[in-house]
């Protein structure tokens, strides 16, 4: 029994407990998404307790605490209980994991006392980026450590964590550099930078993310070829490249330099399509026996083919400057961070979770019955919430450059509909997460009891 | 080594290389800025915006939220400008809080946003569209 097997020899728990709170993390952050979605439809709603303007950190904070902290537990999971690699310092993951905890926990404070001094995205006061960033370089050590010294030849999989590794600590940084006066006191530069270190900030965590969604492709065809082929490198090179010099199509319109937005234009044309290619390749070779080793971690996957189809679509389409111009600063932009956020990263960590969680345990089928479930509702209900800010976006790029005529609060009024479209396929979104995510919850913590 | 794994590593120091260079040139180009940079009142008004998160709602250059309008350009605006900025501040409306700013903190966050509307256009209603994909955006400063 490969569960037990797992449990038995499972001595350090870290990596369980990354993923425990990176889904506990998912299913407060829709939540706080849910209660910041409702300001659109009742902005008289409790707008003194909790106001737009800071719930909004609390939801994307809670996110990117999502996405971060699973792909890290999936990698410290993967690396110990499956390569069976042992770790550099198992002490070193101990203590990755309590200054992330504790630094999530000076996030939160942060924000209740309403001492946020930061910026979209990291909002927190940013003393709290030195120990995030210290966290980030335990996790790098004691990843370069491990490798380099156990594995020879390595996989794409592995060049995409350690690079992945790399890059956030670089962007992170970089997106603190409006604390030195040089970058603050010149607009556009300033600007310029902070989305720059954005756009790259979500490249480095893709690169952790596609390197997972590649691995378990892997484990599940029981076949490495996947992530050593000519192509796979291709494409690790190609989303290296994009990460470092393709983030300029978030400020097409932002009065820089052009050449700066011509470097971006060519290199954002390249994305995109070898992913699509191989999960393709990969579905079409896959081995009926193997699909059914692994069926709802598959599920996933398989899922994960749409969504990166269509925000393929968009995304290079809104690398067109000329269709970026009438997209930028509108809910288009909104729809394809979800698409991406929920309908790629999400999907695929749920892919990952699943997968571990049939080497410590399996479901019953009262609980695969329920999986199975809130992946069609995920996806029906994912589809409609994204095409509601895709109609939202579409009025206010019509408000914008052809209605102009009306102001701000009526066209916002004109959308109400649609606002409510968007809360209500956003509350079954969340019904649907949960669906998912709390049989994973009970597993992960009945794990930790063995 | 493998030779291929000494081609990867080839390719990274060629892009970490290129990277560098790109960063220092985006860290030190000349903007077309004028005035050039902030004044301390107008960093004042900054450092505002971002302690009360007017990013989560409101936006300049469309970068930001989508509760609100973008006030990019709010100061120049036709009927728009300094006093229309300060009522919103002073009173709030259905989706804005009212904030309790200072006299002196409202001049700053009007300075802030003078500045950022000094910079460029936003929506660049006299970009060109070129046949290749191409917008060529109107700045502020040119001739």
């Amino acid at each position: 029994m490969d569960g037990l097997n797992y449990n038995t020899k499972m001595k350090n728990k870290a990596a369980i407990l990354f993923l425990i709170t990176a889904l506990s993390a998912l299913l407060t952050g829709v939540f706080f998404g849910l209660l910041a979605a409702l300001q659109y439809l009742i902005p008289e709603f409790l707008k003194d307790l909790i106001p737009f303007h800071k719930m909004r950190p609390f939801h994307v904070t809670t996110a990117i605490t999502w996405i971060v902290l699973c792909a890290t537990g999936s990698i410290y999971f993967y690396l110990t209980q499956i390569e069976k690699l042992k770790l550099f310092s198992n002490k070193l993951m101990k203590l990755h994991l309590i200054v992330f905890l504790i630094s999530g926990l000076g996030i939160y404070l942060s924000y209740i006392v309403g001492k946020m001094e930061g910026r979209e995205y990291l909002a927190f006061t940013p003393i709290l980026t030195i120990p995030i960033l210290f966290g980030w370089l335990l996790f790098g050590i004691n990843y370069f450590k491990t490798m380099l010294k156990q594995v020879k030849n390595w996989p794409v999989y592995y060049w995409m964590w350690g690079t992945g590794i790399v890059f956030m600590m670089i962007h992170l940084t970089e997106a603190h550099l409006w604390l030195s006066p040089y970058f603050r006191e010149h607009v556009i530069k300033d600007l310029t930078v902070q989305w720059k270190s954005y756009g790259s900030f979500v490249g480095s965590w893709n690169m952790l993310i596609y390197g997972i969604s590649i691995y378990v492709m892997a484990k599940i065809k029981g076949n490495d070829a996947i992530g050593r082929g000519k192509l796979a490198f291709f494409f690790y090179f190609l989303g290296l490249t994009n990460l470092m010099f393709g983030w300029a199509h978030h400020t097409y319109i932002v009065p820089t330099l052009p050449w700066i937005r011509y470097v971006s234009y060519g290199v954002s044309m390249t994305e995109w399509i070898i992913l699509g290619y191989m999960i393709y390749d990969w579905k079409k070779n896959l081995n009926q026996t193997k699909k059914e080793n692994y069926p709802l971690a598959y599920k996933f996957l398989v899922a994960t083919d749409f969504w990166i189809f269509i925000n393929l679509i968009i995304a290079l389409l809104f690398s067109i400057p000329t269709i970026n111009f009438f997209t930028h600063g509108t809910h288009i932009t909104v729809a394809h961070s979800m698409g991406t956020t929920i309908g790629i990263n999400t999907t695929i960590l749920f892919a990952s979770l699943l997968f571990i969680v049939s080497k410590i345990s399996t479901f019953s089928k009262k609980q695969e019955t329920f999986i199975k479930r809130g992946l069609w509702g995920f996806n029906i209900s994912l589809f409609l919430f994204f095409s509601a800010l895709l109609v939202a976006g579409a009025k206010r790029s019509h408000w914008m450059y052809a209605g102009n005529d009306t102001s701000f609060s009526n066209m916002q009024d004109s959308l109400f509909w649609v606002y409510t479209a968007f809360f209500v396929f956003g509350l079954a979104l969340t019904t649907s997460i949960s669906f998912i995510g709390l049989p994973i919850l009970k597993k992960l913590i009945n794990s930790l009891r063995v | 080594m493998t030779q291929n794994k000494t081609y990867n590593f080839l390719i990274i120091t060629i892009l970490i290389t290129l990277f560098a260079i790109f960063n220092g040139f985006i860290y030190t180009s000349k903007e077309n800025e004028n005035p050039v940079k902030l004044t301390e009142q107008g960093l004042h008004g900054q450092r505002l915006w971002q302690e009360n998160n007017c990013w989560s709602c409101h936006q300049t250059y469309g970068l930001g939220g989508y509760l609100g309008p973008d006030l990019t350009n709010v100061y120049s605006t036709e009927n728009k400008g300094p006093m229309y900025i300060k009522a919103f501040l002073n009173s709030g409306v259905k989706t804005m809080p009212k904030f309790n700013f200072s006299e002196a903190e409202k001049e700053a966050l009007v300075t802030y946003l003078k500045f950022i509307d000094s910079t460029g256009y936003y929506p660049n209603y006299n970009a060109k569209f070129k046949p290749n994909g191409w917008v060529e955006l109107q700045y502020k400063n040119e001739k």
